[in-house]
């Protein structure tokens, strides 16, 4: 059997694998021709990055869009945290939460962000998008780690009566905290998406959404894709950052066993 | 101190498990019968775990138990175990009593989700043994999975720490 199948592939492999889809964009660009309008080359891509990085707006944009959709994500996880706790304990708080995070689940960004338009005003929206997005994640992350906490363990706390702090500590942490961290990892990449695009549609001024739509519609391709990769980058950084966080405090809490 | 049990029944839908069972236990007792008998629903109800459809018991104070299976916090050590059921237990009380019970120092540093299953079951032994508040002792089946000279080290623990308390030993 080989250690394809198994694990990660090598970084040489990766590199090239990413070496190839690079050419075949290039060569793809390069057929389409117009300069890149259609679709902008790699190096005009890097260019276009190089051009904005030193732009004190670049950094605005960065920080306005980052600082709003990690609020949303915070806020969101706390209230997942609350509600599915709630959603657990009381069946009837399960039984009136369940549909509105279906309905929410279901609906597209799009009419979410006009909704949303009508009710906050266009600079708040991605806290709003990346909220709502967040939120069901988390709750049933949540609620799917409590159904797995070990019910053997929960009697075995009545039987040496433990105290509260010692069985969410020992007990329930463990339990719930590999499902919410899973959670939570996928929620950092979908919060990025959904609050971008939340942007792209609300054009709140000094977004990284209203940036990218305005190179759109200057027909700067090459910016458009600029703008794209540097989403893409700040989604996989802080899903990462999350990734590590999350998992070096689970290890912490759960020791090996929960990893 | 003692436990009484008084006639008591416990059904699970069609099947009785116990009827009209009573026993007082004055000090160490063992409880033997067959398979499926109701040995552990009876612990069971002792311990508050389940509720007898019948009669009544009294004389259950504080227990520690040995469960069926182990029970052990998967990501804690075997010290650890012991200590955050131990009611007042300090480390050095339960590493000297793991190590007389066969433990190898390096092995009270793992977590017990990589200990042996018959090393599980020690630590869940002590643990009963060693919870300093504990008035009753439950055990079931609690030198299961133990080779024979473990199972006399392991009796012998067990006759030191239980002393008088009312207890009750189901094999």
């Amino acid at each position: 059997m080989t250690s394809t199948m198994q694990g990660k592939f090598p970084l040489w492999q990766r590199l090239a694998a990413l070496a190839v889809w690079v050419l075949l964009w290039q060569l793809a660009a390069a057929a389409l021709g117009h300069g890149g309008l259609f679709l902008a080359t790699p190096w005009q891509t890097v260019r276009a990055l190089a051009a904005l990085l030193p732009t004190a707006a670049f950094w605005r944009s960065i920080a306005f869009s980052t600082l709003r959709i990690l609020l949303g994500f915070v806020l969101a996880v706390l209230g997942g945290l609350v509600l599915g706790a709630a959603g657990a304990r009381w069946r009837a708080v399960r039984l009136m939460i369940d549909p509105a995070m279906q309905l929410i689940r279901a609906m597209p960004v799009a009419s979410f962000v006009i909704l949303a338009l009508l009710w906050v005003r266009s600079a708040n929206l991605s806290i709003v998008v990346s909220f709502t997005h967040v939120l069901p994640v988390v709750y049933a992350g949540v609620l799917g780690g409590i159904a797995d906490t070990d019910p053997r363990l929960l009697e075995m706390a009545q039987v040496y009566r433990l105290p509260l702090t010692a069985r969410l500590r020992y007990i329930w942490l463990p339990g719930i905290f590999p499902s919410f961290c899973q959670s939570c990892i996928a929620a950092m990449g979908m919060c990025w998406k959904s609050g971008v695009s939340a942007e792209v549609i609300g054009l709140p001024d000094h977004s990284v959404g209203d940036a990218l739509y305005r190179a759109k519609i200057t027909l700067s391709t090459p910016y458009v894709f600029a703008w794209t990769l540097v989403i893409v980058l700040l989604s996989a950084v802080l899903s990462g950052a999350a990734a590590k966080g999350l998992t070096a405090l689970k290890t912490r809490l759960c020791g090996e066993a929960g990893v | 101190m003692s436990i009484t049990i008084e006639h008591l029944g416990k059904r699970f839908g069609t099947k009785t498990v116990l009827a009209d069972f009573s026993w007082q236990v004055d000090g160490p007792n063992i409880l033997m019968g067959a398979s499926g008998i109701g040995k552990t629903t009876l612990l069971r109800i002792l311990l508050g775990l389940e509720t007898a459809d019948s009669g009544s018991f009294s004389g259950v104070v504080r227990p520690a138990a040995v469960f069926q299976e182990d029970r052990l916090c998967p990501q804690l050590n075997a010290v650890d175990n012991l200590v955050l059921t131990g009611h007042g237990l300090c480390a050095e009380v339960a590493e000297k009593e793991l190590l007389a019970l066969g433990f190898a120092p390096a092995e009270l540093k793992l977590p017990a989700a990589r200990l042996s299953g018959g090393q599980k079951r020690r630590v869940a032994l002590l643990r009963a043994l060693l919870c300093r508040d504990a008035e009753t002792l439950l055990m079931d089946e609690p030198f299961t999975g133990m080779d024979a000279e473990l199972v006399q080290r392991a009796v012998q623990t067990t006759v030191r720490l239980v002393g008088q308390r009312p207890t009750i030993f189901a094999r």
